[in-house]
């Protein structure tokens, strides 16, 4: 596996985590009476999780004559 | 004969790959049993406890947060800096493999404010279960991200010199470091979860 595979493998598992993150987040606001803290951190990690997103496919396409081997 | 090692750019024809990268991640297998133990042995501590704390009521949630957006934003300008070099940008290359190491550092110093939040509360790896396998587990991992600057840095510094004579085989140097980072990296996503959310 290629340092280009590997860093794909880390963004999809990165973008997983910003949603659970954010989810978890969401809980928190909602168990502890919320603060706008829990609720900011909420609204950041599901934008992360886009921008991971996004990053990947332009990744992807600036490395496409790169071996994923 | 040839005292030099073989195949550290071409492909070796019985594996498939270069000896750089297949001895990488021969280490990282030994790496994920060495870490697998320790989150084995977390699950067993927790599984068994009576009273196991919810991590964000001990530790620092926005602080590892930041640290995780660091670590994540690290690896990205390493996978850059090994692009860079494949497509023959050397100033490109040391531009981003400096970003990884100065973003290195900023992890580090959010560690030590972290750890020095701790101590200053008297909470140390013997107050409790949970902060012992907590100072483990990220003591372990934070070791890890000072070997992995001390390569990036030399990579990025006297070892780059390899680039004006052999260019080939210092972009799989750079490869190898790279596939460390992710690795370690990799850690940091289990742990955030698995010690400061669950």
């Amino acid at each position: 596996m290629s340092l280009k595979a590997f860093h794909v493998v880390f963004i999809t598992l990165s973008t997983l985590l910003a949603v659970g993150f954010g989810f978890w987040s969401l809980h928190d606001h909602q168990m502890h009476g919320g603060g706008a803290g829990a609720m900011t951190l909420a609204v950041l990690s599901f934008a992360v999780a886009v921008g991971l997103v996004i990053y990947g496919i332009w990744f992807l396409k600036k490395l496409k004559e790169v071996s994923f081997k | 004969m040839s005292e030099a090692i073989p195949y550290t750019v071409d492909i070796r024809p019985d594996t498939g790959l270069n000896n750089v990268k297949l001895g990488m991640w021969l280490f990282l297998a030994s790496e994920v049993m060495l870490f697998g133990a320790l989150f084995a042995g977390y699950i067993l501590l927790r599984v068994g406890s009576e009273d196991w704390p919810a991590g964000n009521s001990i530790l620092n949630v926005p602080l590892a947060t930041l640290n995780t957006i660091v670590l994540i934003t690290s690896s990205v300008t390493m996978v850059m800096s090994w692009a860079s070099l494949l497509r023959k940008s050397f100033d490109k290359y040391r531009l981003y493999m400096g970003a990884t190491v100065l973003l290195v550092v900023v992890f580090l110093v959010i560690k030590t404010i972290e750890y020095s939040a701790k101590f200053d509360h008297h909470l140390y790896p013997s107050t409790s279960t949970f902060l012992a396998i907590y100072f483990t587990l990220t003591a372990l991992h934070g070791l890890h991200v000072i070997g992995g600057m001390a390569v990036n840095a030399y990579l990025w510094g006297p070892g780059a010199k390899m680039w004006r004579s052999a260019p080939e085989q210092f972009t799989n140097r750079v490869e190898a470091a790279g596939l460390f980072w992710h690795f370690v990296d990799l850690v940091w996503i289990f742990l955030f979860p698995v010690l400061y959310l669950l």
